[in-house]
């Protein structure tokens, strides 16, 4: 039995216990109070009972490991933990506000609000993943919206991370997880990948979207196992007037094989955030599953499972970055306009997952409203992207992600930097301006750019040529000039 | 308080003295040393003479293979250990040998044991390389920490309440929690001639009160300890692994 050790009023390490929020099955949940912390709080005690599960403790063991080891915005904050000598309990933020939960009592959402809520959610993956931590466990009812709209991630019982011993991985034969929302290389005990949670977040477009789960919602290992070959419909077969472009995505974060999914949760958030510019493939086309024959083909086909396992790694975000290139078209300089180009390349031979956002800032006076044509009445907007697309032309092979974005602001380094605020870019490659009157005059926008950036920076200047002189004195003790 | 655990010193200075200053800069308020402080490599007096003035205030050390190797013959080794050995007698002075000689085997305190080698026969310096052996020595003590050298690579083993034992490769610099509720085996790296691929110093930091436990690398002039080991006339690829770190 459990023991019934903590009651309402009672206290423990300074935490007045008030009432229970929640009981789940492995862990019960009180509202706490201490006076000098003036957020509300929330105690999470694991339910331990005699010859239960063990999972239970050791899932709390992880969080306790896990959860004061992350930070930010998107998972609660943490304040204190006890240890299982006394009373084991872990003291968090309580995030007031709303899990998903509700939303599937209505199903399917909009295609609109759907796009929306997958967006923040990739968003806050990606911020776990870059702290080394994969959730495992992505479903509507561990995901918590703030009152402003930002998605926290709870609950990282099941969760790994990267630097630290991971106790469920030794403890568990069988995979742990949540059915219908689990990878297939999960199934198979893979604890190790970061594209595991997005697969699930692709269960979770899918299931908000259509109304129905990819999988099912089988429980047994065979019923599971189906996944390791089985394809979900497209959701097409489903809706009809599907988005070719959700679909892309959707399929893109359901693909069995890990490596043919999106590489990072952050790629995942800049197609959600950019609908219109995703590059749809046969993906997008599909409108029926495929056919028995190519199913029982890939059933028995021991390749998929080693790729499963073979692919299990972690080191994704290195290799798989959001480059922002940052072109002044404006200046014509070739130089540069090369030099900036050769510097990309050199990146994407070291990162040949990363996808590449080519960005031109259309300035906007703050006093007159422009107008969208020039003088020749030629489409301003138009003819800049068409001037992006003609710079990126050399860079366009191997299938490479490439998008092109004109931006309209009133401040160049503003609108560079929100762009990369929201679109999760790791690296923005910048020019830099070579006259220096110009300079003199409008500022140095890769300065302000380089100083404000939340990413790394690089800011190219062609070499400007350099005359050497020498003087007698130092010609006269020149080896060999006679 | 912050506790330095250091192991397999052998002999290299330019290496203790960088965990030394790298242990001083995170304000480390008592060492604990796991033997082997000769052996291999050019400056053995020098390394025991420091060692005793840390055990002089307060700090616990035990012995390892290498040091018993200088006064019992019975301690079988490979033919370079040897012959480093041999020339080790002819460098240490009398009391730094007798230091060694008076040595423990173990040394415990408050739930802590500390050991060069496997816990389940300290005088047989038998290896925690695996699961296996590890789980071995976890049976063999009461202790919840146990904390070892010998093996010269760094490593974490956990046996749980339900004897399931986790292993794990540490990542330097990121601090592990050791959850109260397990027995824990820490393999702490060698200070003076690691054998992970890097050749970096290896030791680890213990805060008693969070209960944390963070491994180190700390570089070191591997040029000099090398060019010791030549001058000294033992042999060259004693000094060549170094830059290996193998």
């Amino acid at each position: 039995m459990a023991k019934p050790r903590l009651t309402s009023g009672s206290i423990i390490d300074g935490f007045v216990i008030g009432e229970v929020i929640h009981t789940g099955g492995m862990a019960m949940l009180w509202s706490v109070t201490r006076p000098d912390i003036d957020v509300p709080l929330v105690m999470k005690v694991p339910l331990l009972f005699e010859g239960e599960d063990p999972s239970a403790i050791v899932g709390f063991e992880m969080e306790q490991m896990i959860l004061p080891r992350l930070s930010g915005p998107h998972v609660p904050k943490f304040f204190a933990e006890g240890d299982f000598s006394v009373q084991p309990y872990i003291v968090m933020e309580y995030v007031t506000g709303r899990t998903l939960k509700p939303l599937l009592a209505q199903l399917p959402r909009s295609y609109q609000e759907t796009i929306e809520i997958a967006a923040r959610v990739a968003t806050a993956i990606d911020d776990i993943h870059r702290q080394n931590v994969i959730h495992l466990d992505i479903k509507p009812s561990n995901i918590l919206v703030r009152p402003e709209g930002e998605i926290v991630l709870i609950d990282f019982g099941l969760a790994h991370h990267n630097q630290l011993p991971d106790l469920m991985e030794e403890e568990f034969r069988l995979p742990y997880g949540t059915a219908p929302y689990m990878a297939p290389e999960q199934v198979l005990g893979i604890r190790r990948d970061p594209r595991s949670d997005i697969f699930a977040l692709g269960v979770l477009i899918y299931f908000l979207s259509t109304g129905s789960r990819p999988f099912g919602e089988s429980q047994s290992l065979a019923g599971l196992k189906r996944r390791l070959w089985k394809e979900p419909s497209p959701p097409r077969a489903i809706r009809p007037d599907y988005p070719p472009e959700l679909q892309e995505i959707v399929l893109h974060c359901l693909e069995v094989n890990p490596a043919e999914r999106y590489p990072t949760a952050a790629q995942v958030g800049f197609d959600l955030q950019n609908p219109g510019l995703v590059k749809l493939t046969e993906r997008a086309a599909r409108s029926r599953p495929s056919s028995f024959w190519t199913s029982l083909k890939r059933k028995f086909n021991q390749n998929n499972i080693d790729l499963l396992r073979r692919n299990a790694m972690t080191a994704q975000i290195a290799t798989a970055p959001i480059i922002m290139v940052a072109i002044d078209l404006a200046d014509r300089a070739d130089t540069l306009s090369e030099a900036l180009r050769s510097q990309v390349n050199r990146f994407l031979e070291t990162a040949p997952d990363a996808r590449i956002a080519c960005v031109h800032v259309l300035k906007q006076n703050r006093l007159t409203i422009d107008r969208t044509l020039d003088e020749g009445g030629h489409n301003k907007h138009a003819s800049r992207l068409a001037g992006l697309k003609d710079w990126a032309e050399p860079l366009r092979q191997h299938d490479r992600q490439i998008t092109y974005h004109v931006l309209e602001a009133v401040d160049a380094a503003d609108a560079i930097l929100d762009f990369a605020d929201v679109s999760h870019v790791d690296h923005i490659i910048m020019g830099a301006r070579t006259n220096s009157r110009q300079r003199r005059f409008l500022g140095s926008v890769s300065a302000v750019v380089a100083s404000r950036a939340p990413c790394t920076v690089t800011v190219v200047r062609p070499r400007a040529s350099v005359s050497l002189r020498v003087t007698n004195a130092d010609s006269s003790v020149l080896p060999g000039t006679d | 308080m912050l506790n330095a655990i250091m192991s397999d010193i052998h002999g290299n200075r330019q290496a203790f003295e960088a965990c030394i200053q790298h242990a001083e800069a995170h304000n480390v308020g008592r060492y604990i040393f796991l033997g082997d402080y000769v052996g291999y490599g050019a400056d053995p007096e020098w390394v025991v003479r420091k060692v005793r003035s840390y055990v002089d205030n307060g700090a616990l050390a035990v012995v390892g293979n290498h040091d018993r190797a200088i006064f019992d013959p019975s301690i079988s080794m490979n033919r370079n250990a040897e012959l480093a050995i041999e020339w080790t007698r002819t460098e240490l002075s009398n009391e730094s040998s007798r230091f060694l000689e008076l040595l423990p085997m173990t040394e415990e305190e408050a739930g802590r044991l500390y050991v060069h080698g496997n816990a389940s026969a300290p005088s047989r310096f038998h290896y925690v390389l695996d699961t296996e052996t590890a789980r071995q020595s976890l049976h063999s003590t009461h202790a919840q920490l146990t904390f070892c050298g010998h093996v010269h690579t760094p490593a974490i083993y956990s046996l749980s309440t339900t004897e399931k034992l986790t292993s794990f490769q540490p990542v330097p610099g990121v601090a592990i929690p050791l959850l109260k509720q397990r027995r824990w085996l820490v393999v702490v790296g060698s200070v003076g001639q690691p054998r992970d691929g890097h050749s970096a110093a290896a030791y680890c930091t213990f805060d008693d009160q969070t209960w944390e436990i963070t491994f180190h690398r700390v570089p070191y002039d591997v040029e000099t300890a090398a060019a010791g080991i030549r001058a000294a006339g033992l042999p060259h690829h004693l000094a060549d692994r170094l830059f290996r770190g193998r």
